[in-house]
């Protein structure tokens, strides 16, 4: 599986963490509602075809990317910098996928 | 008498082998039913079995998209065990196990159930420390565990790298005695036979299309075999239960799938009598009667429904093999294969009533399904039949993510590719 990224060109996935589904909106931090935290924190679409999905070039440039992915065909059909969309809200600091 | 015993292999043998029986019918739907059970694997064959012998409900229909077996419970590397940390999930696998130890004889099926052990190694100190711990709240519930040293680790697996100059070396490690493999195929088999001499429909190839609703309350399904409809319809699909769901607007799940790889080696003689795992990476490997070594490693990774993995998971669980056995390094791989796991969000299961009035279901099982595979169908058919959990699945609830009530045995947080 290979991802194109802006910067580095089309590399290897193993370059790449997986930081997960990207469809998802951190409520505000000073937001009490519980039910807005457990779809946030929880609940996941999960599709079978084409998923918007968080990654980072850890192994480059580091960059984090929005992905356009099928997870039936593995098929990478559009990457961005996820900064274009709005702040990658979930990325956690330690970036422990293995690719 | 038992159909199946030394006595009718014999009278068999005499007449030619022509007369045995098809393990299972294959009859079409009927309309209607009292119970549905969406997903012909282990679990939801398990499931209609228990529904039968244990609560009399046997005018039921199991339905499966492919063929009996096609799916997780043929693809798993057949490990069964019940060395977990919390409470709730102990109790849960320790009646799995019992159940296992048992099945063969109640199912009058061989599943070649064989505890020859699991064994967790350590590499560290501190690993050694995080394995007493898990072994004295095993212990704690009643479930075998030992500690085992580096020189009685070395006589069981002779095998195994000891020497200090391995890349980690092996200080010590915690074993199950009484966990071990099970033959997954027989597994389902054995409860489709049982389950289909009970009265149960088996309907293979009848892909569930859609939920029928009155309101709410879900009546039955549409499939490529036509409507059926239910009183109580249970959704067993492991892997696509968001698809499934799906069907029923429910479009939202505490659950990802993601694709496990395994791998079979060629044959070799006996080399390996327990099932074995790395602590310094995740890696786990047995070896089968016929003598391939079955082991794997860590998911791919992504969310994935594929059903087959990509290059680098395979260097990585290669490497760590090496890493615990280098006279393998020139065993040649026969075949690898992906499966698609139902990854939840504290690496415990679902088996609850609902989402919907009327409905059913059991999910979230991780990579970890097969060695639940008789609880969970016990359990389940409890649910089903009581509408309300039996003891050991109380806590496995849809609701617990909202209640803040989660099981996650490895304290690892909502992060599903890492359970």
């Amino acid at each position: 599986m290979l991802i194109t990224c802006p910067y580095c060109g089309p590399r290897d996935v193993s370059e790449f963490a997986y930081q997960g589904d990207g469809n998802r909106t951190r409520p505000d931090p000073a937001s009490t509602d519980g039910d807005a935290w457990h779809a946030y924190v929880y609940e996941r679409l999960n599709p079978a075809g084409p998923h918007n999905e968080i990654w980072q070039h850890a192994g480059g440039c580091r960059a984090h990317l929005a992905v356009i992915r099928d997870t039936v065909t593995h098929e990478v059909s559009s990457v961005r910098f996820a900064r274009d969309h709005g702040a990658p809200a979930h990325v956690r600091r330690k970036s422990g996928a293995k690719a | 008498m038992a159909e199946y015993s030394a006595f009718s292999l014999l009278r068999h043998a005499l007449s030619g082998n022509r007369e045995w029986k098809p393990a299972w019918r294959k009859p079409s739907p009927k309309p209607s039913y009292d119970v549905i059970v969406i997903g012909g694997g282990g679990h939801g064959l398990s499931t209609a079995y228990y529904l039968a012998k244990e609560h009399g409900i046997t005018n039921v229909a199991v339905l499966e998209k492919g063929y009996l077996g096609s799916g997780n419970v043929g693809r798993n590397t057949t490990a069964v065990r019940s060395n977990y940390l919390l409470p709730q999930n102990t109790r849960f696998y320790e009646h799995s196990m019992k159940m296992w130890e048992n099945l063969s004889h109640d199912l009058n099926y061989n599943v070649m159930f064989s505890q020859r052990g699991v064994l967790n190694l350590a590499h560290t100190p501190g690993q050694m420390d995080d394995l007493a711990r898990k072994g004295n709240a095993m212990r704690h519930l009643g479930v075998d565990a030992h500690l085992m040293t580096p020189a009685e680790i070395g006589r069981r697996v002779p095998g195994l790298d000891m020497s200090q100059s391995a890349r980690f070396p092996i200080v010590g490690g915690l074993m199950q005695e009484r966990a071990g493999t099970a033959r997954h195929d027989a597994v389902a088999w054995g409860y489709a036979r049982g389950a289909d001499r009970r009265g149960v429909d088996i309907i293979e190839n009848c892909e569930v299309t859609g939920f029928l609703r009155d309101g709410d309350r879900v009546t039955g399904v549409t499939t490529s075999r036509g409507e059926i409809r239910a009183k109580k319809v249970a959704v067993a699909v492991a892997g696509s239960t968001g698809q499934v769901l799906r069907l029923a607007g429910i479009e939202r799940l505490p659950i990802e799938s993601h694709v496990l790889q395994a791998f079979v080696s060629e044959s070799l003689k006996p080399f390996l009598n327990t099932v074995l795992t790395f602590g310094m990476g995740h890696f786990y490997v047995g070896q089968s009667d016929k003598g391939g070594l079955i082991y794997g490693g860590d998911l791919d990774g992504y969310n994935s429904y594929a059903q087959r993995g990509n290059l680098p998971i395979v260097e990585e669980v290669m490497s760590e093999m090496l890493a615990v056995f280098p006279s393998l390094a020139t065993i040649r791989v026969l075949r690898s294969w992906g499966g698609v796991c139902d990854m939840s969000m504290d690496g415990s299961p679902i088996i609850t009533t609902g989402p919907l009035p009327g409905m059913y279901l059991n999910c979230g099982w991780c990579y970890g399904g097969f060695k639940a595979t008789p609880a969970s169908g016990f359990c389940f058919a409890h649910t089903i039949a009581k509408d309300a959990p039996h003891e050991f699945n109380a806590p496995f609830t849809l609701d617990r993510f909202n209640r803040g009530t989660v099981i996650d045995d490895k304290g690892q947080g909502p992060t599903p590719r890492m359970h």
